[in-house]
């Protein structure tokens, strides 16, 4: 099989952002079928002074090699997908994400993150998000394991 | 080298590959007998039943786990100790039908989310040291078997021909099958049942199967470890996990049991049914946090495993070297953990249980054998683990190759790499001086660093030889050194101050000449010389923490009970203070790491839905750590002259010894005996040892004082009734035995101090039948 060579991540516009957070409530929506938005998005819009932040996976995939079930792949179109089905929701993925963008809620015990589905972008009336396209090999980080000896 | 993110399939381990007619074994199998059983639910960590097997009787049973039961004995190893009070009898011997051999798992067993939660606690009557011995072990099995609906398995009896136990959570079924054709060594009968019994071809249902196996060396030694299974889906092989110690294998193997495989259907991340999963998620992601950011400065055990601690003890000389006359050595460095990394797979996660991002499981893949009956096959090695590599200093090994070689067959013959290696140390040290030789050795030139020689011992342990040295030798130091002592082959005090074994069991790989408590946290134990009870080195003779008699029986009182706790829940030890909070050291008791504690304190309160603290952690230890020496007690062990251990491990035995650390002892002769230098220079070698082992026995005769009584024992070493009520702990059988133990050792007039004290001193307490007054 090819493997894929680039994959679609998310890039914010902060100064087009009001902090209305209709991003992550239709991120919620996706994942938990709940409009709260907060510990159940996959996007986080945080205050940064006057400004915002946005906290979302960009598809390094460092967590791939961190499950012990195999559960986190990335798929034919780039992106990086745990499969809820297969994981054993042991959190090793959230607790080693750099970033904080591997996502766990109260809900469930599996954790959740970003597939670039784009509903975060249809919902936001300022037009502050868009997908963008980058090669894997840019952005792809190798495990811990390497910066250990 | 591999870069990471490489698809699950695309690993390669290189290994040979096994083609294994597996409708040939299946068919050969008859089903002796079996039961269907109901599938269960775990609530709050506990299946609420243990399942009794009976292989003499072809029984199986179920038995109820009462909340009486969890609050004397929380689980784990607790659980172990109970149902061996109600089964076996006070002359019960390993060999012995009415032995058990029990395997437990603990409320915390099986949670994912915090890191070292898949242990199994294995326990049986020893043949090594006719007492009680327990062993942790990861792999899947411990997890699996509270999974498939059971807190601990008990088995008593035996086969009559080898036999395979399945337990079966898929179909809720446990057969017992006749298992004449499959291999018996561990890594390729893993491989065989592991395919024979996964319910499809994949990768995810061979990772919902768990071995417990033993091979031909556990059936010829009173080594034989139990190895578990854990199945790599990158590698795609069956790893395993050793509960090494006290030759739990032997008695698997003994029973006719080749290997008992268990099966689960599903588990998930809350398969334990926590009274509080978000608590657990919480507590156990900050830990990952914890290893994800400071592993790597502190004990890199993501990269190599417990082999960091090569080089660290070297440099403090406590690595073992040539059967512990020495604690470091020149050639050291060609085994320090980086000459491992460089042959360790990288870029897996090596927990041996889900979640376990401490991931100190490492493998050496693609290994090529140049001995013995795999020669010329590539397989996975497991580890080696900083115990192994110990054992190769111990023999004067200094080639990572044959480090390894001896850590596969150690394995895959189900032999503890400790206790061969510890002993192969003695022996050579006995070959050296003339005490065993080529021909009292059947042939072996077991001198210091011949790995030939090594290997071909274990070979011919696995193949059953029936000459006098591997026959008795296989049994261990204890043995042997009786045997050298009735041939008259050496001086009696030289064989017993070389021979490292206490209670029977050998040392495992640390040098605890220089700190007194370390001495003790290998005597004053309940199974021997292990280092699972405490390990005091750093704070007794680095930091000088401990100084006194008091401090020091303080200490061997909490670190015992503290890692006491980990075996009565299910939890690894090596999460707890292999890993430190950044801000640790600015803690009141850093020795104790503060914050995991409480994480401890958190996850079970999480899991159980109970509410106690740190003091009832260590409650919960000392019910089942008195419990067990007084069983200890009940089988003529457990008094004072059963702590006895080795003058090797206290001083220096032979002239060498001594003058290679001459500096050292006479200083300490001066400081600590008061001597003036002047009066030292004029004794000879001779009169300076004596004076030095003298002071040394007499100071852990007095350590053993101190410890008695702050555990609540008697001068004798014997828990007292007293102890045992205000523990909680009322069984009456129990409490009438000690008692008559008590007095028994009254009359013999063996309820006194131990040390010799003089005018300026006190013995801990100066009234005769203290423990009354509780």
């Amino acid at each position: 099989m090819d493997k894929p060579k680039s994959v679609k991540i998310l890039k914010f516009h902060p100064e087009r952002c009001d902090g209305g957070l209709a991003c992550e409530k239709a991120c919620s929506q996706v994942h938990f079928k709940s409009d709260e938005g907060g510990s159940k998005s996959a996007i986080r819009i945080l205050k940064d002074g006057k400004s915002f932040k946005m906290q979302v996976c960009d598809h390094r995939g460092l967590c791939i090699d961190m499950c012990p079930v195999g559960a986190i792949t990335r798929k034919k179109n780039g992106i990086v997908w745990l499969d809820k089905d297969t994981c054993i929701g042991c959190q090793a993925c959230v607790g080693f994400c750099p970033i904080g963008a591997m996502r766990k809620s109260d809900a469930r015990i599996e954790p959740f993150k970003c597939i670039s589905c784009g509903a975060c972008i249809r919902a936001c009336p300022n037009g502050a998000l868009e997908l963008i396209e980058v090669k894997i090999d840019d952005i792809r980080e190798v495990v811990y394991h390497k910066q250990g000896v | 080298m591999l870069e990471g993110q490489i698809s699950i399939n695309d690993y390669t381990t290189g290994n040979t590959k096994h083609k294994w007619d597996v409708k040939k074994i299946l068919q050969a199998h008859r089903v002796i007998f079996e039961k269907i059983y109901k599938k269960g639910k775990v609530e709050k960590g506990y299946a609420n039943r243990t399942l009794y097997i009976n292989l003499s009787k072809k029984e199986i049973e179920e038995k109820k786990v009462t909340e009486d039961m969890k609050r004397k004995f929380t689980g784990g190893r607790g659980f172990g100790l109970k149902l061996l009070w109600d089964s076996i009898k006070s002359d019960t011997r390993w060999d012995n039908n009415e032995n058990e051999l029990i395997i437990t798992t603990g409320p915390l067993c099986g949670t994912t989310q915090y890191p070292g939660s898949g242990k199994s606690l294995c326990l049986t009557v020893s043949p090594s040291t006719d007492i009680i011995c327990d062993s942790n072990v990861g792999g899947f099995f411990g997890p699996y078997l509270k999974f498939a609906g059971f807190d601990a398995l008990e088995i008593q009896g035996k086969a009559k021909d080898d036999v395979v136990i399945l337990i079966d959570g898929e179909k809720g079924k446990i057969s017992i099958e006749t298992a004449p054709i499959e291999e018996t060594n561990s890594h390729l009968l893993n491989e065989q049942l592991t395919k024979i019994y996964a319910s499809e071809d994949t990768e995810k249902s061979r990772q919902k199967i768990s071995v417990v196996s033993a091979g031909k060396g556990a059936e010829n030694s009173y080594w034989g470890c139990l190895n578990f299974s854990f199945y790599d889906i990158r590698r795609k092989v069956c790893r395993m996990k050793q509960a090494g110690r006290g030759g739990l294998g032997t008695v698997l193997r003994d029973k006719k049991i080749k290997a008992i495989v268990i099966k689960v259907e599903e588990f998930d991340g809350v398969s334990n049914n926590p009274a509080d999963p978000v608590t657990l998620a919480r507590i156990g992601t900050k830990l990952h946090r914890e290893i994800r950011d400071l592993d790597r400065y502190q004990c890199n055990m993501r990269a190599v495993g417990t082999s960091h601690l090569v080089e660290i003890m070297n440099e403090y000389d406590l690595l073992p070297t040539e059967n512990y006359r020495f604690g470091s050595f020149p050639k050291a460095s060609k085994i320090y953990s980086t000459r491992f990394y460089k042959y360790f797979t990288k870029i897996i996660p090596d927990g041996c249980w889900h979640g376990c991002t401490m991931a100190c499981s490492k493998t050496v893949d693609g290994f090529t054998i140049k001995t013995g009956p795999y020669k010329g096959q590539k397989v996975t090695v497991d580890g080696p683990e900083y115990e192994t590599i110990g054992c190769g200093s111990n023999m004067s090994l200094w080639d990572p190759f044959w480090i390894l070689e001896f850590n596969f067959y150690c394995d895959t013959y189900g032999l503890d790499t400790i206790s061969a290696g510890t002993a192969i140390s003695f022996y050579m040290e006995m070959y050296e001086y003339g005490i065993l030789n080529k021909k009292r050795c059947d042939g072996l030139e077991l001198c210091f660093g011949n790995g030939e020689a090594i290997l071909e011992f274990l070979h011919r342990i696995a193949r059953g030889d029936n000459t006098d040295f591997i026959k008795i030798a296989s049994k261990g130091i204890k043995r042997v050194k009786d045997w050298l002592i009735k041939n008259k082959w050496g001086d009696p005090q030289l064989i017993n101050d070389c021979g490292m074994e206490s209670k029977g069991l050998e040392y495992s790989e640390y040098v605890t000449k220089e700190s007194l408590a370390m001495q003790g946290g290998y005597g004053l134990t309940l199974k021997g010389p292990q280092h699972d009870e405490a390990w005091l080195i750093f704070m007794d003779m680095i930091n000088n923490a401990i100084p006194t008699f008091v401090d020091k029986a303080e200490a061997l009182h909490y670190y015992p009970m503290w890692r006491t706790w980990f075996g009565l829940n299910g939890l690894c030890k090596l999460p707890w203070n292999d890993i430190e909070p950044s801000n640790n050291s600015e803690t009141d008791e850093p020795a104790k790491v503060p914050e995991h504690v409480q994480n401890y304190v958190d996850y079970q309160n999480a899991m159980t839905g109970w509410n106690v603290d740190k003091n009832g952690l260590i409650l919960q230890s000392e019910r089942c750590y008195n419990w067990q020496r007084a069983m200890n007690v009940w089988m003529g062990r457990g008094r004072r002259k059963d702590d006895w251990i080795p003058y090797r491990s206290m001083g220096p035995v032979t002239e060498m010894e001594y003058l290679s650390r001459v500096d050292r002892y006479e200083k300490f002769l001066i400081e600590k005996t008061g001597i003036s230098k002047k009066d030292l220079e004029n004794l000879s070698l001779q009169e300076k040892m004596k004076k030095l082992y003298e002071y040394r026995q007499n100071q852990y005769q007095k350590l053993a004082d101190a410890v008695y009584f702050r555990r609540g024992w008697t001068p004798n070493g014997v828990p007292t009734p007293q102890k045992m009520k205000k523990l909680g702990m009322d069984d009456p059988k129990m409490l009438k035995m000690l008692q008559e133990k008590i007095d028994e050792d009254e009359k013999a007039g063996l309820n006194v101090w131990g040390g010799k004290y003089e005018k300026n001193e006190r013995p801990p307490s100066i009234h005769p039948k203290y423990w009354e007054k509780w």
